[in-house]
């Protein structure tokens, strides 16, 4: 109990630094987005897993050899048939620490879905009053203003992409369809619970260096992943030509100078320009046995503090 | 058939036309006369209990406001058309905590001297 208490402490200070930072810095992720994204997510939920279950161990020692007997004692003390002197004041604290912990991480989560919700339902009120639905394209609404923008706003079966008059001023139809798969593949891929999940994991732990980096790689995954989808139906130049339209168009808004400040203070995850760098000098995507190998990798990276909590006897 | 989403658009694009406050009465009649030029909205004359629906629905959205002072209720938009579309758009452009969670755009966003290298690559 003891060892697995330092083994899954070890783990967690390695999954919170180091790993994310070389992560981040790799080239690699790129050239295999679906198996970067679940490694990121491997690293998250093994990262939160070894960190409660660190403290929940070490709190636990003076209790049992595993974490059933371990509970099994502390069940018998909540319920007053052991003293509690048997756990020792440190060892309280540390089961204390991680029973708060795992609260604040399911209560951030929780409230960052309602705060997204709230914002979401804000957001679909306004644009059903300011939005016209477009007349040739089913589940896409127009508004009418000159800033070219594109978007999506999940929502389940009301889920809907918005265009703006000033972006269909400027782009051909071929453009068009090329901007439209993009969002289109945001929605039935589900990125928005991923965002979901990794906003919530950045408001709990904003100080941890991993939850940031996490975001960031998250969603700049996302954006290759549905430039990948719409290149299958359009060429690349029309993808290219469409993004360097929108960028270039957003940023000479008219004097809309509220919009044009708050737009400059974005920490992009990654720059527009890294984006189309990598569509025209395309690196070659990572070899299927190379991004099995990351798959498992990340599978193995969560069942290690999952088996070191589960299975009794691992480490002494 | 008329869904009380079009009437809520409807009810609004009326009172962000008139600049004072006005009653569900004077709704309904203007409503009816809107409609009865091009039939897409009310086969049927619209009853005032269904305008009082959509504006309460409309005040808990928190689009419009209700003046209590006088009876019958006088009812006026909280902003107009114009700023409830700049709020929408700041949303979209703007910098919010959560705002790549809530909605994801096409495009980040790019910096004036990144744009400008662009433009001079499209030749546009």
């Amino acid at each position: 109990m003891f060892w697995t208490s330092w083994f899954l402490a070890i783990l967690a200070v390695a999954l919170a630094w180091p790993v994310p930072v070389f992560l981040a810095r790799a080239a690699w992720p790129a050239r295999a987005p679906v198996a970067a994204m679940v490694l990121w997510q491997s690293i998250a939920l093994a990262g939160g897993l070894s960190m409660i279950g660190a403290m929940l161990c070490y709190g636990l020692v003076p209790l049992g050899d595993n974490l059933a007997s371990g509970l099994q004692g502390l069940a018998q003390i909540v319920v007053g048939r052991q003293s509690l002197d048997t756990l020792g004041l440190v060892h309280a604290f540390a089961l204390s620490a991680a029973a708060l912990l795992s609260a604040h991480l399911i209560f951030t989560l929780w409230l960052t879905f309602f705060r997204i919700e709230r914002q979401r339902r804000r957001h679909r009120d306004l644009l059903n009053l300011l939005s016209s639905p477009s007349i040739d394209r089913p589940d896409t609404l127009v508004i009418s203003h000159q800033a070219p923008v594109a978007y999506c706003l999940p929502g389940g079966s009301r889920s809907v992409t918005v265009l703006s008059e000033g972006l269909l001023d400027l782009l051909s139809p071929e453009e068009l369809r090329a901007v439209l798969l993009h969002e289109q593949t945001h929605l039935s891929q589900r990125h928005h619970l991923l965002l979901w999940s990794f906003a919530a994991w950045r408001s709990a732990l904003p100080w941890l260096p991993t939850s940031k980096l996490a975001q960031h790689a998250v969603s700049s995954l996302i954006e290759i992943l549905a430039d990948e989808v719409a290149l299958r139906s359009v060429s690349k130049a029309t993808l290219v030509t469409a993004i360097a339209l929108v960028a270039s168009g957003s940023a000479q808004l008219p004097a809309d100078s509220l919009v044009a400040d708050n737009a400059a203070k974005i920490d992009t995850p990654e720059t527009t320009s890294a984006r189309l760098g990598r569509l025209l000098a395309p690196a070659p995507a990572l070899s299927a046995g190379r991004q099995g190998l990351v798959v498992a990798g990340a599978l193995l990276l969560l069942a290690l503090p999952t088996a070191l909590l589960l299975v009794p006897g691992i480490l002494a | 058939m008329a869904t009380l989403g079009d009437l809520e658009r409807a009810v609004m694009d009326l009172l962000w036309e008139h600049q004072e406050a006005i009653t569900a009465n004077t709704l309904r009649d203007l409503l009816t006369q809107r409609t009865t030029g091009d039939d897409t909205v009310a086969a049927r004359p619209l009853a005032v209990t269904t305008v009082l629906t959509v504006l309460s629905r409309l005040e808990k959205k928190g689009l419009v406001e209700r003046e209590r002072s006088s009876r019958p209720h006088r009812y006026h938009a909280v902003t107009s058309r114009e700023d409830h579309t700049a709020e929408l758009m700041l949303e979209v452009l703007g910098s919010a905590p959560d705002r790549e969670a809530v909605l994801a755009r096409f495009i980040g966003t790019v910096s004036s001297g990144e744009a400008e290298t662009l433009r001079k690559l499209l030749g546009r």
